[in-house]
């Protein structure tokens, strides 16, 4: 299984790289949800992978019988995805603010931070 | 198997701990407690400012206390909710952490108590306060922790803050800022991510301590290379190390002066702290195979700081890139990797957190008396604002590296170390970065303080009331500053109290300059406790191996 | 949205929502739920609502303002973790008690205070988020 995963997290980040590359917000934003869930799948295949046997202990027990999925990759997917999920909510309506603030989504032409036309620096004293 | 009685104290740690252990937890627990607070008290902003100042100075205490604890009896850890190491999530602190959480705490401080009279009514409605607590959560978090993921968790918390501090206010010129602050921090995140991920699939183990004991096993293969290379790649977007740091001089300038003091002070010595705990801690054999490109990147930061700083014409993005330089003579220490150097960049780094703190909160005062950012279009601030103009000036000293003050002792420690081991070539960029950020200072200096004020209008019109507009003709392309002047504080009493943080810093530089010893002895501790992380282990895994 | 299917249904739905979301808070200790998930599901209601009735519908019925329900939350996830300090145990540890209510064991816990902590802070943190975002569909 790894092999197939390991494929397919290596498209979900070159599909990400892509469209980070472009300049304009929203395929930016869209590549930076990809992101996020290449990470995820590769630390999901990072915890090795295991079918069938969630990590939840029946009633009555104190320790699983018999082998189950790791836990803690799990734990750690959830955790980044709440906070992957809160980035991307935030980075969206700072887009739409941005887009309706400047008019523009391509990032050439958001320069309203770093005036292209901005003065020369004192040449003397 | 079924319902056998398993003996849970094996896998719990069964001891109280010390009354003086929960020294390590407290910071960010007050923290988090006083941002709830805080975000339930949004309907009454007259309270938040003073309970925020407050708590933020209960924090200088706690970290006061934590650093005398640690220097008297070593690294302190607690193990969250009694799990047994290395399964538990580990709080713990070692003279390195402790002393950045305090310069950090401290920082904070400062800019809290100037905040009182600098963020307005809806400032405090968009929730300054509550991010700031959060901020520093998440800042005391990152230096308190000992579980790598924990830490990422905590460079969210301070991220997701920090984008609420950026946009408060909401100015387009803010929001321009915001966006390439948010992604490529988001970015540098990621990739912090991508390591842990890889790191779990090699280790097994998020602890750092117990990474620290397993990294010598797997010394030298090309997986740890990666992480390490992965990790020095990320921390270095984080503390905007060249050519990864265009999203500082984008940003830093946009949000309020006191949020930016904040943030250069306080974000990108997260990264620097994080870049020694995994350089220098976790993979030292990898760092040193890598020393190399650290150093030549330390070089080109210290170089492209300074020379970019020369190039501003706006005071706060002159700062920005001050800021950039900075960070360049940290990484420098980091190259080195020995004991005096990584002392010297915790020197540097406590140095720079003060002072870069303290210079942009001066540089928002001399703004709002000037009425503009613009350096060419202040002008003879010396005559007006003498006590500010004064501490200003003992700042740029202080950031150049001049002695007595705080920037010359970590400097000359970074030199020295540079030479010891042989590589001249970066003493020399060092000192040529000090040499060229007092040129850019001091022609600031000289250009808005110094001179008398040479445009006509604003001779007899006084600091009061100037806004924008009278910059010369050249330059009324650029948008216009944000109107502060209905952020002034009523009159001279006003004046005095926002003085009071920069005025503080800044005796804790000159303090650092003309006493450097205890600082200088407890970075050395911080570093052989770096270097060789026995104790940290230990605090951690007890007496066991 | 004006519509009367929807508006009708809302109030049962709705309620049934956030009663399946307190449930999968409960549940969530030993089995799969949490105050994670719970809070998403009642975020979910309280959007429902807003769609079928209007945010400012949705402000009324919440009665705080959904910072002042994050905040809250946060805070007691914060204290339900230092509440160990005064038993001796490291911060976070879980704590049980087991009070006997009309014949009926009921297992307390730390553990829970801070799930429903969570819950709280989920519910408000993306529920203002949502309403916000639901504000600007209407002005639009």
């Amino acid at each position: 299984m790894e092999p197939v995963f390991a494929v397919l997290t290596g498209l979900f980040f070159a599909f990400a790289v892509y469209l980070m590359l472009s300049k304009f917000i929203i395929r930016v934003l869209l590549g930076v949800a990809i992101l996020g869930n290449a990470v995820n799948l590769l630390i999901f295949i990072n915890g090795r992978l295991l079918r069938e046997v969630p990590p939840v202990l029946a009633a009555g027990l104190d320790v699983p019988a018999g082998p189950v999925a790791n836990p803690l990759p799990q734990a750690l997917i959830l955790t980044a995805i709440v906070i992957s999920f809160s980035f991307f909510a935030f980075l969206l309506v700072l887009s739409w603010r941005a887009y309706e603030a400047l008019g523009t989504d391509n990032t050439d032409r958001m320069r309203l931070a770093e005036p292209e036309t901005s003065p020369l620096p004192p040449e003397g004293y | 198997m079924a319902s056998s009685p398993i003996d849970l104290s094996l896998a719990l740690v069964t001891a109280a701990p010390d009354a003086a252990d929960w020294l390590v937890v407290l910071p960010v627990a007050l923290c988090i407690a006083t941002g709830a607070l805080l975000t339930m008290l949004r309907g009454r902003p007259a309270l938040q400012g003073g309970l925020a100042v407050f708590s933020l100075a209960v924090l200088v205490l706690l970290n006061i206390g934590l650093v005398s604890h640690i220097s008297a009896s070593g690294p302190v850890t607690m193990m969250m909710g009694r799990w047994l190491p290395p399964f538990g999530i580990a709080f713990t602190a070692d003279m390195a952490g402790a002393l950045f959480s305090l310069s950090g705490s401290v920082v904070a401080l400062a800019a809290g108590v100037y905040s009182l009279g600098d963020i307005n009514e809806k400032g405090r409605r968009h929730g300054f306060y509550p991010f700031l607590m959060l901020l520093m959560a998440g800042v005391s978090g990152a230096f308190l922790t000992g579980d790598i993921f924990n830490l990422y968790v905590w460079f969210e918390v301070l991220l997701i803050s920090s984008f609420g501090l950026m946009v408060i206010g909401s100015e387009d010129r803010q929001i321009d800022g915001a966006v390439k602050y948010g992604f490529l921090n988001l970015v540098a995140t990621t990739l912090f991510l991508i390591a842990t991920g890889f790191l779990y699939g090699i280790f097994g183990t998020l602890n750092m301590a117990d990474i620290a004991r397993k990294a010598a096993g797997f010394s030298g293969t090309a997986p740890l290379m990666t992480l390490a290379t992965l990790y020095v790649f990320a921390f270095g977007m984080k503390a905007a190390a060249f050519p990864v740091n265009f999203w500082l001089p984008a940003s830093y300038h946009t949000p309020r002066i006191v949020v930016s003091a904040l943030f250069a002070g306080l974000l990108t010595k997260v990264g620097i702290y994080a870049l020694l705990r995994t350089g220098i801690m976790l993979f030292p054999a990898e760092r040193a195979g890598l020393s190399g490109v650290i150093a030549t990147v330390a070089v080109l930061t210290i170089i492209s700081g300074a020379l970019g700083a020369l190039a501003q014409s706006d005071m706060r993005r002159l700062l920005g890139y001050l800021v950039v330089s900075g960070i360049g003579a940290m990484l420098a220490g980091l190259s080195l990797g020995t004991v005096e150097a990584v002392a010297g960049t915790i020197v540097y780094g406590v140095h720079s957190m003060l002072v870069m703190g303290a210079l942009y909160l001066a540089i928002g005062l001399a703004g709002r008396a000037a009425g503009t950012f613009e350096i060419g279009g202040a002008g003879g601030l010396w005559q007006r604002q003498l006590p500010l103009s004064a501490l200003t000036l003992v700042l740029f000293f202080a950031v150049s590296g001049l002695p007595p003050f705080s920037g010359f002792w970590p400097k000359l420690m970074l030199v020295k170390a540079a030479l010891a081991d042989g590589a001249g070539w970066l003493a020399a960029a060092l000192l040529i970065g000090g040499f060229l950020t007092t040129i850019a200072t001091g022609r600031f200096f000289l250009i808005a303080y110094w001179r008398p004020s040479s445009s006509p209008q604003r001779g007899e019109g006084g600091p009061k009331g100037r806004m924008r507009g009278n910059t010369g003709s050249e330059l009324a392309e650029i948008p216009p500053y944000p109107p502060f002047g209905h952020l002034l504080p009523a009159g001279e009493k006003g004046q005095a109290a926002a003085l009071l943080p920069v005025a503080l810093l800044t005796l804790a530089s000159i303090l650092i300059g003309l006493y450097p010893e205890p600082l200088i002895a407890a970075a050395k501790t911080a570093a052989e406790g770096l270097v060789t992380p026995s104790a940290y282990i230990g605090s951690v895994f007890g007496g066991e191996p | 949205m004006n519509s009367l299917i929807l508006r009708t249904i809302a109030p049962v739905l709705v309620s049934l929502m956030v009663l399946f979301s307190i449930f999968v808070l409960l549940r969530g200790h030993n089995e799969p739920g949490g105050g994670f998930i719970g809070g998403l599901i009642a975020v979910a209601a309280l959007s429902i609502y807003g769609i079928a009735f209007g945010v400012g519908a949705v402000r009324r019925a919440l009665r705080f303002h959904p910072a002042t329900i994050a905040g809250a939350g946060l805070m007691l996830a914060t204290l339900s973790g230092l509440v160990s300090a005064l038993f001796g145990a490291p911060f976070m540890t879980g704590l049980w008690v087991t009070p006997v209510i009309f014949g009926t064991e009921i297992p307390l816990a730390t553990v829970m205070s801070f799930d429903i902590g969570v819950y709280l802070v989920v519910v408000g943190a993306i529920g203002a988020v949502a309403l916000s975002l639901e504000e600007e569909e209407d002005d639009a």
